[in-house]
């Protein structure tokens, strides 16, 4: 299968602003997009510039524009895009070079909801018992991997960078929500702060965007009614 | 390693009940005017006719003997309609006009222009009186 691949790069040496480069590529309907795209970089073009590590969707390096939706490289196939592919650097974040962005205010908002177990209790020469009904209630939020294609496809975080965003929440939820955890109404009084969860719209692009399939703004949703209510 | 300094820039504001609150008045507010808007749009224009509101279509409505249904009726609508478009505002304005300065002067502006709307509005259904009573 032929493809034609469009690249949006841009190289803050040479640069002003970026622009599109097209790439022809030989390849097969199974190949991963981050395959297809490392065949650019070793073969057609050297200087091309992007985040990737475990290649197997797990480690969340990879999120890019493609097609105009959000996606990782390595957990999309070239059968699922067509004969022409369009790749951007995901949006709201600074672009450094090509499809690598500035992930510091991204992780400075995952800092922010302090994403660590929070439990002073001394538990004894013993494990902190959950049972499965306990551990069910955070579930869905704790298969994040933190590649930011939430947060970045999110008209509320790129209209307003100071919006903690939807990843955040989703971190926040799943220590909020976890019995063991006893951090709740710190992360509560962040998520309530004037950039918490409020600045949610309910746009529902952080649900189609997210590879690992989490219901985001369901989790964003119990976020908000832990907040009205008063309670976990 | 030196110890984490978060880079965030968090506007530091009370935050209180406030948020809250007003994006529990925006859920509710909708609901109401969904019924209370949709209600008004379809009583003046198929009940009563495009063509016939007129001023006294209105003082008829408000001095008749459902006077005061209709009064308290426009009374909800003009407070929840004014205050789920001015919270509206606010966050299109927190959006979009992100440097403080502009920021607080188009809020101001907003704010005032709709609060003395508010006070017109209310000030008008509680003390009309048809010219000769
Ligand atoms: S390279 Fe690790 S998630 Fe894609």
């Amino acid at each position: 299968m032929r493809a034609t691949i469009k690249i949006l790069r841009f190289n803050p040496e040479v640069d002003k602003t970026s622009h599109w480069a097209e790439y022809q590529v030989d390849t097969e309907p199974n190949e991963q997009l981050l395959n297809v795209l490392h065949y650019i970089k070793w073969n057609l073009d050297g200087t091309l510039t992007l985040r990737r590590s475990c290649a197997h969707g797990i480690c969340g390096s990879d999120a890019m524009v493609v097609n105009g939706r959000n996606r990782l490289a390595c957990k999309v196939l070239m059968k699922y895009l067509g004969s022409s592919v369009t790749v951007e650097p995901i949006r709201g974040l600074r672009v450094i070079k090509d499809l690598v962005v500035d992930m510091e205010p991204f992780m400075a908002k995952y800092k922010s909801i302090m994403p660590y177990l929070i439990n002073d209790e001394d538990p004894g020469s013993r494990e902190r018992p959950q049972s499965p009904e306990e551990r069910e209630r955070f579930d869905d939020t704790t298969k994040c991997i933190l590649c930011a294609a939430c947060t970045t496809a999110c008209p509320s975080f790129w209209a307003n960078g100071e919006y903690v965003g939807p990843a955040a929440i989703v971190q926040a939820h799943r220590f909020i929500f976890d019995s063991r955890d006893r951090g709740a109404a710190e992360r509560l009084a962040v998520m309530n702060e004037w950039s918490g969860v409020w600045r949610c719209r309910t746009i529902f692009n952080c649900v189609e965007a997210c590879p690992r399939d989490i219901n985001v703004t369901k989790a964003i949703g119990e976020v908000k009614k832990a907040i009205l209510f008063d309670e976990v | 390693m030196g110890v984490y300094t978060p880079t965030l820039r968090r506007r530091a504001r009370p935050n209180g009940r406030f948020e809250v609150m007003t994006w529990y008045l925006m859920r509710v507010s909708g609901v109401v005017l969904l019924f209370v808007a949709v209600g008004h749009l379809l009583w003046l224009h198929l009940v009563v006719g495009l063509e016939n509101i007129d001023f006294n279509t209105i003082v008829g409505r408000w001095t008749g003997p459902l006077g005061a249904f209709w009064r308290v009726y426009d009374l909800v609508l003009l407070m929840f309609a004014m205050t789920h478009g001015l919270n509206g505002a606010r966050w299109v304005i927190d959006d979009y006009v992100p440097r403080r300065g502009p920021n607080w002067a188009m809020k101001s502006v907003v704010f005032t222009l709709g609060f003395i709307l508010i006070l017109m509005g209310a000030f008008i259904i509680f003390t009309f009186r048809p010219a000769g009573t």
